[in-house]
């Protein structure tokens, strides 16, 4: 019986034996190795949301100008358009042929901090997310009047909207507008289900009501006439759109969409710019994706710390277990049993660490997924342990190991120079 | 069973310091080596146990001679044909008692058939605990929770499973009090004589000499202690 018979159990047993100092190492490793594992969750599950954010979106259209800047002002509500683009423009591509659907947006006005978009009921009908979900009312419904006003469900939450309530929109995008669109209150006519996008955040009008409430309104600012304007007056007019800022297109064969990129990029009329959003939150994930790596890395760290704490603990242990050695070594056992039983406890002691991570991770994700996920929008409830998890563990079980062939050396060269007995 | 020829041994930078020209034991001989600390007793042991290799000379166990054997089959041989018994912390910490007892069966598959063969490795360990007086619910108690003369008696039932040829120990009854010293050394020799084995228990102690087959004085077989 030379082969490592009984080396995995007597590891098993030695570990168990020294509780606490075990349980300590353990709980180092299961904490750092649950960091990594959750910084990768979340880094998966943000990049999913941020891709996924206009999956069912083809092309978006704006004035001419850069693609990052039109992907921010029109998907995420940051920054502003250079220019708009004309109505008539925007009726010609809307009636071109392989083009199914369009979604008009109009940007400009906010409330409370929330950005306001005039748009059409198209929106709520071909506007996806994630895997190919349209938006949802939780209640109410899409524009049934002039004044009525659609909110997403983080608006609804923070500012403690109902169906039914009156609100006033602001003139231009600040937390604090001077300029106030209050004579032309709006009614609260749905309210969306959460999106994880940047819809929860917004409040939807129709084209029409952005005309209505920029009636006698001359380059951003209010006249005599603005102040006159009332409800009733305003349904009398004929608000036919002039211009929208940008506008999302849906198309019925992709094999054209290169195409009409093309085309709209080279139209004549009008210097427009066409995305192709899949491609363009791509290459915005790979420069923000600096952050997750720099936070991965950090992880990474942190978990060669933990696996450090084994090193430590078999070290400093190394002096008292002499004994040991050399009892076992008198007993029959061969220089590399030793070698084995140290390599084997601190791989051990990572499994240990690595399995009791996943509970930790996974609990975790349990109780406070839902509470992350509705604070930043990153889905996370989908999360299940996978590859990866396998993968890291035993990654972790390779590196002690190989991190405990230190101890493991020294204690093989005790055991060869102390004979049947220590020499201290 | 011992055949000693011409063996000398240094450590590592060290004087010489053993230089055994002969010296041998018969089987089922149990013979009392003594000697005062640092003249080598320890060393010797470990030579004999095939722990240390000889640089010079032979040392031949059962006919075989363990030094000139790869580390593997000599390590074998040991756990095979050999029960050491220390001074003192003999057993693992964390194994209970007969598990302590029943390593050795762990590493040898001689030791383990002999074991089986006298009704089973197990019972032949409750077996041996028990006439050296350990029993009961002790069997599954940590080493630590025993008293320094139970532990030693632990350790001796552990270098008798098997019934290994040769026992060696290296001054087993110096941790122990006048009283459980006798007790002890009578029990060792009782069950060496029932398993046949030959011994060699080195000690500084010549009250313990007469028990045995033959006293031989290290000093009188080394001449490197001259």
């Amino acid at each position: 019986m030379s082969g490592a018979g009984p080396i995995p159990r007597l590891a098993f047993r030695s570990v168990a034996n020294r509780q606490l100092t075990a349980l300590l190492t353990i709980l180092a490793i299961s904490l750092s190795m649950a960091l990594f594992l959750g910084v990768q969750k979340v880094k998966e599950g943000a990049e999913a949301s941020f891709e996924q954010t206009v999956s069912g979106v083809d092309l978006i259209v704006g004035a001419r100008g850069g693609d990052v800047n039109l992907i921010l002002y029109s998907v995420f509500h940051i920054g502003s358009p250079t220019a708009n683009v004309t109505w008539q423009t925007y009726q010609e591509i809307d009636g071109l042929p392989e083009i199914a659907w369009t979604i008009p947006l109009a940007l400009g006005d906010s409330h409370k901090g929330f950005r306001v978009v005039g748009t059409t009921d198209a929106f709520f009908e071909h506007y996806e997310y994630g895997r190919g979900q349209t938006v949802r009312f939780a209640g109410g419904g899409a524009f049934g009047d002039l004044f009525d006003v659609v909110i997403g469900a983080d608006v609804a939450r923070e500012l403690g909207y109902e169906i039914g309530d009156q609100i006033v929109l602001s003139h231009g995008i600040g937390a604090v507008s001077f300029s106030q669109h209050d004579n032309l209150p709006f009614r609260i006519a749905g309210i969306l289900d959460r999106t994880g996008t940047p819809v929860d955040r917004t409040l939807m009008v129709s084209l029409q009501a952005i005309e209505a409430i920029h009636v006698g309104w001359q380059s951003g600012a209010p006249t005599q006439m603005a102040r006159a304007v009332t409800p009733d007056r305003v349904r009398a007019l004929d608000l036919q759109p002039t211009q929208v800022t940008a506008f999302y297109v849906g198309m019925s064969s992709r094999t054209a969409l290169l195409r009409y990129q093309r085309a709209i990029n080279t139209y004549r009329e009008e210097p427009l710019t066409a995305v192709i959003p899949a491609i363009a939150l791509r290459q915005m994930w790979d420069v923000i994706g600096v952050v997750e790596k720099t936070l991965s890395g950090v992880s990474l760290f942190v978990v060669f710390v933990g696996l450090l704490t084994i090193l430590t603990s078999i070290l400093t242990s190394l002096n008292e277990r002499r004994r040991e050695m050399s009892v076992l070594r008198a007993i029959g056992a061969r220089p590399w049993h030793i070698f084995a039983l140290l390599v084997s406890e601190a791989a051990l002691l990572a499994l240990a660490g690595g399995l009791l991570s996943l509970v930790i991770l996974y609990g975790g994700l349990a109780l406070g997924g839902p509470a992350i996920e509705s604070a930043m929008g990153v889905r996370l409830m989908g999360v299940r342990p996978g590859l990866l998890d396998a993968a890291a563990i035993l990654a972790a079980v390779a590196c002690a190991a190989l991190l405990a062939i230190l101890p493991a050396w020294r204690a093989y060269r005790n055991s060869l120079a102390d004979g049947l007995t220590v020499r201290l | 069973m011992v055949d000693i020829s011409g063996l000398r041994f240094a450590w590592p930078g060290g004087p010489q310091i053993l230089n055994i020209p002969a010296f041998s034991l018969q089987a089922g001989e149990r013979i009392f080596l003594r000697g005062p600390s640092g003249s080598g007793k320890s060393t010797l042991l470990g030579l004999i146990g095939g722990v240390l290799r000889p640089p010079a000379g032979a040392v031949r166990i059962l006919g075989a001679d363990p030094g000139a054997m790869s580390g593997g089959r000599r390590d074998a041989f040991r756990a095979g044909h050999l029960g050491v018994v220390f001074q003192m912390f003999n057993l693992l910490p964390y194994l209970s008692v007969v598990e302590n007892v029943l390593l050795p069966c762990q590493f040898s598959e001689r030791r383990a058939r002999a074991a089986d063969a006298r009704g089973g490795r197990r019972s032949e360990a409750e077996r041996l605990l028990g006439r050296l007086g350990i029993g009961g619910d002790l069997l599954a108690r940590p080493p630590g929770a025993l008293s320094v003369g139970q532990q030693q008696r632990v350790a001796l039932a552990r270098a008798l499973i098997g019934a290994p040829e040769l026992l060696l120990a290296d001054e087993p009854t110096s941790a122990l009090d006048e009283d459980t010293k006798s007790a002890f050394l009578r029990l060792f020799l009782e069950e060496c004589e029932a398993t046949g084995s030959s011994l060699i228990f080195v000690s500084h102690d010549r009250t313990l000499a007469g028990n045995f087959h033959r006293t031989v004085d290290l000093d009188d077989i080394n001449r490197a202690a001259a």
